[in-house]
């Protein structure tokens, strides 16, 4: 089980599932019951009013929270939970809702950390820094201006980024996580709180990075219309429970879903 | 009963009158750090303080004399030859309000809003400041002080439990400080006085609304300044109790200063934030170093593990309970 | 315009990672080291290398070693003191049992017992954090102490309890016992300081410092993009201990010579000051490691000169007057510049950028 075997699952397969998750905090049920998958190569939006467990299901997936009980099949393995480190190591990267940047480093040394994982220098090595250690740094380095190209992030390279604006913070966020060049992209309402021309970008990020570099995006978002848009398959969360999945056009006329969330269906 | 048992009891009562008095330091610090998030690390030098200022009231000294005589040559030392004790003590406390004024004043007001680390090394600053203006002040030398309450071992426990042992066995009493008893009795009265007054007045709503929650209070109209100087006024208060308690006992010298660091380990051990965390803590810390002074110093030869013991037995039950004797099970949110 | 950036291209990223990217600082930089590795040794008196330049130096490397562990991974230590007798006590037993063994390897694995030592002190950092963690170290600062005043064997059972440095030599000089002339102590720590001064320097702009830096700003992302927590804490009390073991075996070997754990190693004389340092300097930075160092190594002679031998006080009334400034310098720059005197440097720096324009 490692990044590899995640790799080499085809496209449209299942790359993750999750099978009959319960999460409980001492006595408040945080998930329910809840059974998805997510396949290789899709974008997969969970949806659903707040405090319906969209962050919960994505911590589980990436082992910061410890299912109460249920079973997670990731790559075709069969676990009762997942480790944050072991995550990291094959593949899944993500951001988070509340911006969680390393906010005394520059945006430069934030999107590094994105790398911490592949560079494989010890620490004697690191402190003699000439020779390996630096033409490894300068790997790395090469790669992350990409990500920064990419993301037209240039002008702050070396800006601390807790002094950024918060759109460009989440952008930053982004960039970290393509830095670990993922598999499995977890994003955390990437587009909360951004005006119009900030979504359009941040929605074509995410469209190029799964259409360019085949990543596999799980995504929470509360704007429908960007939802609707860019996901291939939709879940819906309420108090902890599944009810209801399936194609963007489903979910919309989905009775259920309606109720609790969408209110009247529109075509905004 | 067997000598065992009897010596058994007496060691935990002495430690539990030695607890009080660190529960009354550690009772200093949790006011502050809920009220302004600041772990002021001056709680002990504060209890030097009042308890310098105290004796210098007392005997009349001159503040800065020293300075003074040495700056200009004059040979300044007392204004008059004593005072009486409520006097001086009622001096004192109004001293110790001055001096939260003056903290929140001078260095509070220009820190708000930085990291709660920022804050910590600002009042060890603090710390070495008052040390240095209260030898400055009323000298270094060691300082008798004398508040008319009685010390010595107690004669009449020791005659009332003399009997308790079995016939014929080589025991003598239990030995209990008097100086302990009244120490232990008159935090007890200022813990229960305190409760009273957060529960029961309107200011003390305010500062458990303010503990609670610093923008809350705020916006509902509670003067975070006043609340500030408040809780440093009754720190100071409680710094000059355990000042006198201390400093009667051993006289009032440098060392004073360090029983902040002896309720540090109640601190991690109660939490810094539960007032019941204290109080607790700090009987279970006093009980258990005697008995461990006792039944495991024996085993060095050196003895005097005490200092350490107590960080010790904190950190043990830190890893077994990581959020404290009351804390709640802590949940890490993303 | 005197500092000017305006012009110097970096085409590779090899020139962008230097340490010194601005040719103005690596001449400085150069400088300096022309200045103490060929000037200072020949001027250097007694007095200079007791009281100021050795010092220094050794703070210096205690300062870099909590700067590791407060200011780069966010832990703070009040344990300091106690870490560097680990390393002034390792050196004198080690001498004890190994009387050839090269003074150099001798302070070196001094630093690496103490950075065990730090390792196995380090362990509670994952369960506990802040406050109470800096609290926990101060279980080390009294446990260490307490543990070479009191177990005989520490001190090979001398009846003063205390220890003193016997006489090793470098290249034919002795460096350290009561011979050792100065240019050769200062020119050893002088040597151990820049060595390990580029090691640091290294560490942090690669992937360990990163590692730790990370944690300082978050752990829990941290924990999420693949640094684990207490692989990471434990690697920066590690390392941040071999520094300060090191800083201990020369303040115990090379500057004072005999010593009294109680006294030397207080909670008061060394874990305050060294703190002090590091805020004083910059948390979180090289330059101001040197820069506190500086600061708390000369403050006191400079406050003595003023008090004792221009007013006119006694010894007493100035150490008092000495604790006292300690204490509201230290608030003042808390309250006026809580990055230190780096910052205040690099505001100078931009101010010289753009001298003589105002803007």
């Amino acid at each position: 089980m490692s990044l590899e075997d995640l790799k080499n699952i085809p496209y449209g397969k299942t790359a993750i599932e999750l099978k009959n998750i319960f999460l409980a905090f001492g006595g408040v049920k945080a998930l329910t019951d809840v059974s998805f998958e997510v396949k290789k190569g899709e974008v997969f939006a969970i949806i659903g009013p707040n405090g319906a467990g969209k962050s919960s299901m994505l911590n589980v997936i990436n082992g910061f929270y410890k299912p109460t009980s249920g079973t997670i099949n990731f790559a075709g393995t069969d676990r009762g939970e997942m480790e944050p480190e072991f995550a990291a190591k094959s593949g899944i990267a993500r951001t988070f809702q509340n911006i969680a940047l390393f906010k005394g480093m520059s945006t430069l040394d934030n999107l590094m950390t994105g790398r911490l994982l592949k560079q494989k220098q010890n620490f004697l090595m690191q402190a003699l820094y000439f020779g390996p250690a630096e033409k490894e740094e300068e790997e790395h380095r090469e790669k992350v201006e990409r990500v920064i190209d990419f993301l037209d992030l240039q002008s702050i390279r070396r800006t601390p980024v807790g002094s950024l604006p918060y759109g460009l913070q989440k952008r930053v966020e982004l960039g970290r996580a393509l830095a670990m060049e993922p598999e499995i992209l977890l994003l955390d309402e990437p587009m909360a709180g951004m005006n119009v021309e900030e979504k359009q970008d941040m929605s074509r990020f995410v469209l190029t990075v799964n259409n360019e570099l085949k990543t596999t995006i799980v995504l929470i978002e509360h704007d429908m219309g960007v939802v609707m848009d860019i996901s291939d398959r939709i879940v819906v969360l309420d108090y902890g429970k599944k009810i209801g999945s399936g194609l963007p056009n489903e979910i919309r006329s989905n009775k259920a879903v309606i109720d609790a969330y969408l209110g009247v269906a529109d075509d905004e | 009963m067997s000598v065992e048992l009897l010596n058994f009891i007496e060691t935990v009562l002495n430690g539990l009158m030695s607890g009080v008095m660190y529960s009354l330091v550690a009772l200093g610090f949790v006011l502050i750090f809920k009220a302004s998030g600041v772990f002021n690390f001056a709680q002990g030098v504060f209890a030097l303080f009042a308890a310098l200022t105290l004796v210098g009231y007392q005997t009349g000294q001159v503040p800065f004399a020293h300075l003074i005589n040495e700056l200009f040559g004059t040979n300044y030392h007392n204004w008059y030859a004593s005072m009486p004790n409520f006097l001086a003590i009622i001096l004192t406390m109004i001293t110790m309000i001055a001096l939260a004024w003056i903290i929140e004043r001078l260095v509070l007001k220009h820190l708000v809003n930085q990291d709660p680390i920022i804050l910590f090394m600002a009042t060890i600053g603090l710390a070495f400041a008052l040390e240095g203006v209260g030898d400055l002040m009323w000298g270094s030398d060691v300082k008798v002080l004398d508040v008319g309450i009685p010390s010595g071992g107690s004669v009449w426990l020791e005659e009332a439990t003399i009997g308790l042992a079995a016939e014929g066995s080589d025991y003598y009493g239990m030995y209990i400080d008097v100086l302990n008893v009244w120490a232990t009795v008159i935090a007890v009265i200022l813990v229960i006085t305190l409760a009273l007054f957060s529960q029961y007045t309107k200011t003390g709503r305010a500062l458990r609304a303010v503990a609670d929650d610093h923008q809350a209070a705020l916006s509902v109209g509670i003067s975070l300044r006043t609340i500030w100087i408040l809780v440093w006024a009754i720190s100071g208060f409680i710094a000059m109790v355990a000042g006198i308690m201390w400093g009667t006992e051993s006289g009032v010298q440098f060392s004073l200063s360090l029983i902040a660091l002896k309720a540090l380990p109640v601190l991690i051990l109660g939490g810094f934030t539960s007032i019941p965390g204290a109080i607790i803590g700090g009987l279970l810390i006093g009980v258990g170093e005697k008995l461990a002074e006792i039944y495991i110093g024996g085993y060095f030869e050196t003895g005097a593990l005490e200092n350490w013991f107590a960080y010790v037995m904190a950190l043990v039950f830190l890893l077994f309970r990581p959020q404290g004797l009351f804390g709640d099970k802590i949940i890490e949110r993303v | 315009m005197l500092y000017k950036e305006t012009g110097q291209y970096k085409s590779t990223y090899k020139s962008d990672h230097a340490i010194f990217p601005l040719i103005q600082d690596k001449i400085a930089f150069s400088t300096l080291m022309f200045i103490a590795f060929l000037i200072i040794p020949f001027v250097i008196n007694s007095y200079w290398e007791k009281a100021i330049l050795v010092p220094f130096l050794i703070f210096s490397l205690a300062a870099i070693g909590l700067n590791i562990l407060t200011g780069y991974c966010g832990q703070v230590s009040l344990g300091t003191g106690g870490f560097m007798a680990v390393g002034a006590f390792s050196t004198y037993k080690i001498m004890t049992y190994f009387p050839d063994l090269n003074i150099m390897i001798i302070v070196l694995i001094s630093g690496l017992i103490t950075a065990a030592v730090g390792i196995l002190f380090g362990l509670p950092s994952l369960r506990i954090k802040g406050f109470y963690l800096a609290v926990a170290t101060l279980a080390s600062q009294f446990f260490l102490v307490w543990l070479f005043n009191k177990v005989p064997w520490f001190y090979n059972y001398s009846d003063t309890g205390q220890i003193t440095v016997s006489e090793r030599l470098m290249f034919g000089i002795p460096v350290t016992g009561a011979t050792a002339p100065p240019y050769a102590t200062y020119l050893f720590c002088l040597i151990l300081v820049v060595l390990l001064g580029f090691a640091a320097k290294n560490l942090i702009r690669s992937k360990m410092g990163r590692s730790w830096m990370a944690i300082r700003d978050m752990d829990i992302a941290a924990e999420i993009i693949g640094v684990p927590p207490l692989k990471t804490k434990l690697s920066a009390f590690a390392i941040s201990s071999f520094y300060i073991g090191v800083a201990g075996a020369l303040y115990f070997a090379v500057f004072l010579g005999a010593i009294e754990v109680t006294e030397s190693f207080d909670i008061m004389t060394i874990s305050f000051p060294v703190l002090f340092m590091i805020i004083i300097g910059g948390l979180g930075s090289m330059l101001g490691s040197f820069l506190g160092a500086a600061f708390i190594v000369t403050l006191p002679i400079g406050l003595k000169f003023i008090m004792v031998d221009l007013v006119g006080l006694s010894a007493v009334t100035a150490k008092h007057f000495e604790i006292t400034i300690w204490g509201l310098l230290m608030i003042i720059f808390l309250i006026v510049e809580p990055h230190g005197l780096a910052r205040l440097w690099s505001i100078a720096k931009e101010k010289l950028r753009r001298w003589p324009f105002p803007y």
